[in-house]
């Protein structure tokens, strides 16, 4: 609390359309360093279009978006890869031939400049290890299960020195055992002291894990606070979350 | 360096003896399917590594050819003319590919092959240096005798066929392979960790174009006439494909050996089915890429000779 608040992310007025549809309006956020901000919304509201348009993906139609202090509005995807902006996709993205191991030292070696394929391959075995992975090592990436591949997605984002990273969706089709270790492991990097964006539909793991939430819907901001706020927040209760949610809530204290 | 690797250098130390034992025609044969490779192994670096199927390789071989020709017609010496073919065509390509490869799949081979019309048109049209549509005479090279023209040519496409074999296995196992294989993969995720695949995507087109280009240039020099039907034949874009595919996509040892496969078929096939030839070759590709679909780098020794003795082994 007595360090002053550093801001790496910042976005202000951000929209992005889709000819008639329009995905983002006036979307305006701001990510302290070493915050874990949850953020969530029904399907559709546009957090996943959000993540795209920071990392350049499909750039915002309006607005500026800012990173560490520099304007990444019109970044292209692989630059703002290099500048410490990392991700998981939703429906993983794997090398499917490539291992594991030379997955994550993909990321390693393109993301560093002037990283070499032996010292990237070196890195990514460290990567796979925190993951747990490292039994799968040398597996083609195609023939691990979606946990084992989740959790690759992550080991390939965090070989790429994230200064911000975003998690979209990694619990998503786990069991229970496996959100559990998921859970476990964005604790430890959030101990680490990466700042993190989680788009999460369990409100239990953000709910257990994120200091912040911030709230979507049909791509307007409604809500961005403390999580025990926003559970109470009307608007959020309304859109999103359902009066069942809020009573069970309210009778849990 | 791999073991694929190794077998790819030995057996183009193999060819180099050629001249040693054959005449001109084998010599003949011999510069064509050194030619072949060129074309096959530079395609494998765009549609083996990068998975974008290219059609542009006449286009290229055709410019090399014209740009070699013209040179020589204004007293340029061979190596020079060669050299400027191969820089020129690497260049253009790599402008070409940054735009090019935007697009996939289908719609990037439709605008590889739109590249053949569009060259052919333009040396069509440039009558006053290139002749257009009467052809382009290209002036004598090396010695007075038939024997010694076949050897030298011989020898050129075989050091360019080195050349581009050298080159593309240390792309193949450099960090530009890599990536050029992560872009094949998912080009998607290749972007979001970092990869620059516009600027990896345009300097393999540049590398798939470079050594075809000089290939053109050899190939113009050594039949001293060139007209553009024959330099800009789409046929020189579909062979390497099929090459490529007969022996194995993506793997620079297979597609030598598929080039030269394909070489071999071409011509017993034309000697013997003179009237019906493309189509006994078209049948022979089509069993082949159904019955060896990986290719023939795909066979493995001892599984032949588990499928020829094997049985027999296991009563002994």
């Amino acid at each position: 609390m007595s360090e002053p608040a550093h801001e790496i992310l910042h976005l202000s007025n951000v929209s992005r359309h889709f000819s008639g549809l329009k995905a983002l309006s006036d979307v305006s956020l701001s990510v302290n360093k070493g915050e874990v901000v949850g953020l969530i919304g029904p399907n559709g509201a546009g957090k996943t279009t959000l993540v795209n348009t920071i990392c350049g993906v499909t750039p915002a139609s309006s607005g500026v978006v800012t990173f560490d202090g520099k304007d990444i509005t019109r970044i292209k995807t692989y630059q703002s890869a290099r500048m410490g902006l990392s991700r998981t996709f939703q429906i993983v993205q794997p090398f499917a031939e490539y291992s594991a191991l030379d997955n994550v030292a993909a990321a390693a070696l393109f993301s560093q400049p002037g990283e070499s394929l032996k010292s990237a391959r070196e890195a990514a075995r460290a990567h796979l290890s925190f993951v747990g992975l490292d039994a799968q090592a040398d597996q083609p990436a195609a023939t691990l299960t979606l946990a084992m591949r989740k959790r690759l997605e992550l080991a390939k984002a965090l070989a790429m020195k994230p200064k911000l990273l975003f998690l979209d969706e990694v619990n998503a089709g786990l069991n229970s055992a496996e959100v559990e270790r998921a859970t476990k492991l964005i604790h430890q990097l959030a101990a680490d002291g990466i700042t993190i964006v989680m788009i999460e539909h369990l409100m239990k793991v953000v709910l257990n894990v994120c200091t912040r939430i911030a709230v979507l819907h049909n791509g307007r901001l409604i809500a961005d606070g403390a999580p025990r706020d926003i559970i109470k927040d009307p608007a959020v209760v309304d859109a999103y979350l359902g009066q069942q949610y809020a009573q069970r809530n309210a009778a849990r204290g | 360096m791999t073991r694929s690797h190794i077998a790819l250098f030995g057996f183009l130390a193999c060819v180099a003896a050629l001249p040693l034992f054959g005449e001109a025609y084998a010599l003949r044969l011999g510069t064509i399917a050194c030619m072949y490779a060129v074309f096959a192994l530079s395609w494998n670096i765009v549609g083996g590594f990068a998975g974008y199927p290219s059609f542009a390789t006449a286009a290229f071989f055709g410019l090399g050819a014209y740009t070699t020709g013209i040179l020589m017609n204004k007293g340029a010496p061979l190596l020079v003319s060669v050299g400027v073919s191969l820089v020129f065509c690497l260049l253009l390509a790599a402008a070409f590919g940054a735009v090019l490869l935007r697009l996939r799949g289908h719609y990037f081979a439709i605008a590889s092959l739109s590249l053949v019309e569009v060259f052919r048109e333009l040396v069509n049209n440039a009558t006053d240096l290139t002749g257009g549509g009467m052809g382009l005479n290209i002036p004598l090279v090396s010695g007075s005798s038939v024997m010694s023209d076949a050897t030298f040519f011989f020898y050129a496409m075989w050091g360019l066929l080195l050349i581009t074999a050298i080159t593309v296995t240390i792309v193949a196992s450099s960090k530009l392979g890599f990536g050029l294989n992560c872009i094949r993969q998912n080009e998607t995720a290749a972007t979001m960790v970092g990869l620059n695949a516009t600027l990896y995507k345009a300097i393999a087109f540049g590398l798939s174009a470079c050594f075809v280009g000089a290939a053109g240039g050899l190939y113009a020099a050594w039949v001293h006439y060139i007209d553009p039907s024959d330099v800009f034949d789409i046929l020189y874009s579909v062979k390497p494909i099929v090459m490529a595919l007969m022996g194995g996509l993506g793997s620079p040892l297979g597609v030598v050996f598929g080039a030269f496969l394909y070489l071999g078929l071409e011509e017993v096939v034309w000697r013997n089915y003179i009237q019906i030839h493309s189509g006994v070759l078209g049948v022979l590709i089509i069993l082949l890429l159904l019955f060896l679909p990986h290719g023939l780098v795909s066979l493995r020794i001892e599984k032949i000779r588990q499928a020829l003795f094997g049985r027999k082994a296991s009563h002994v």
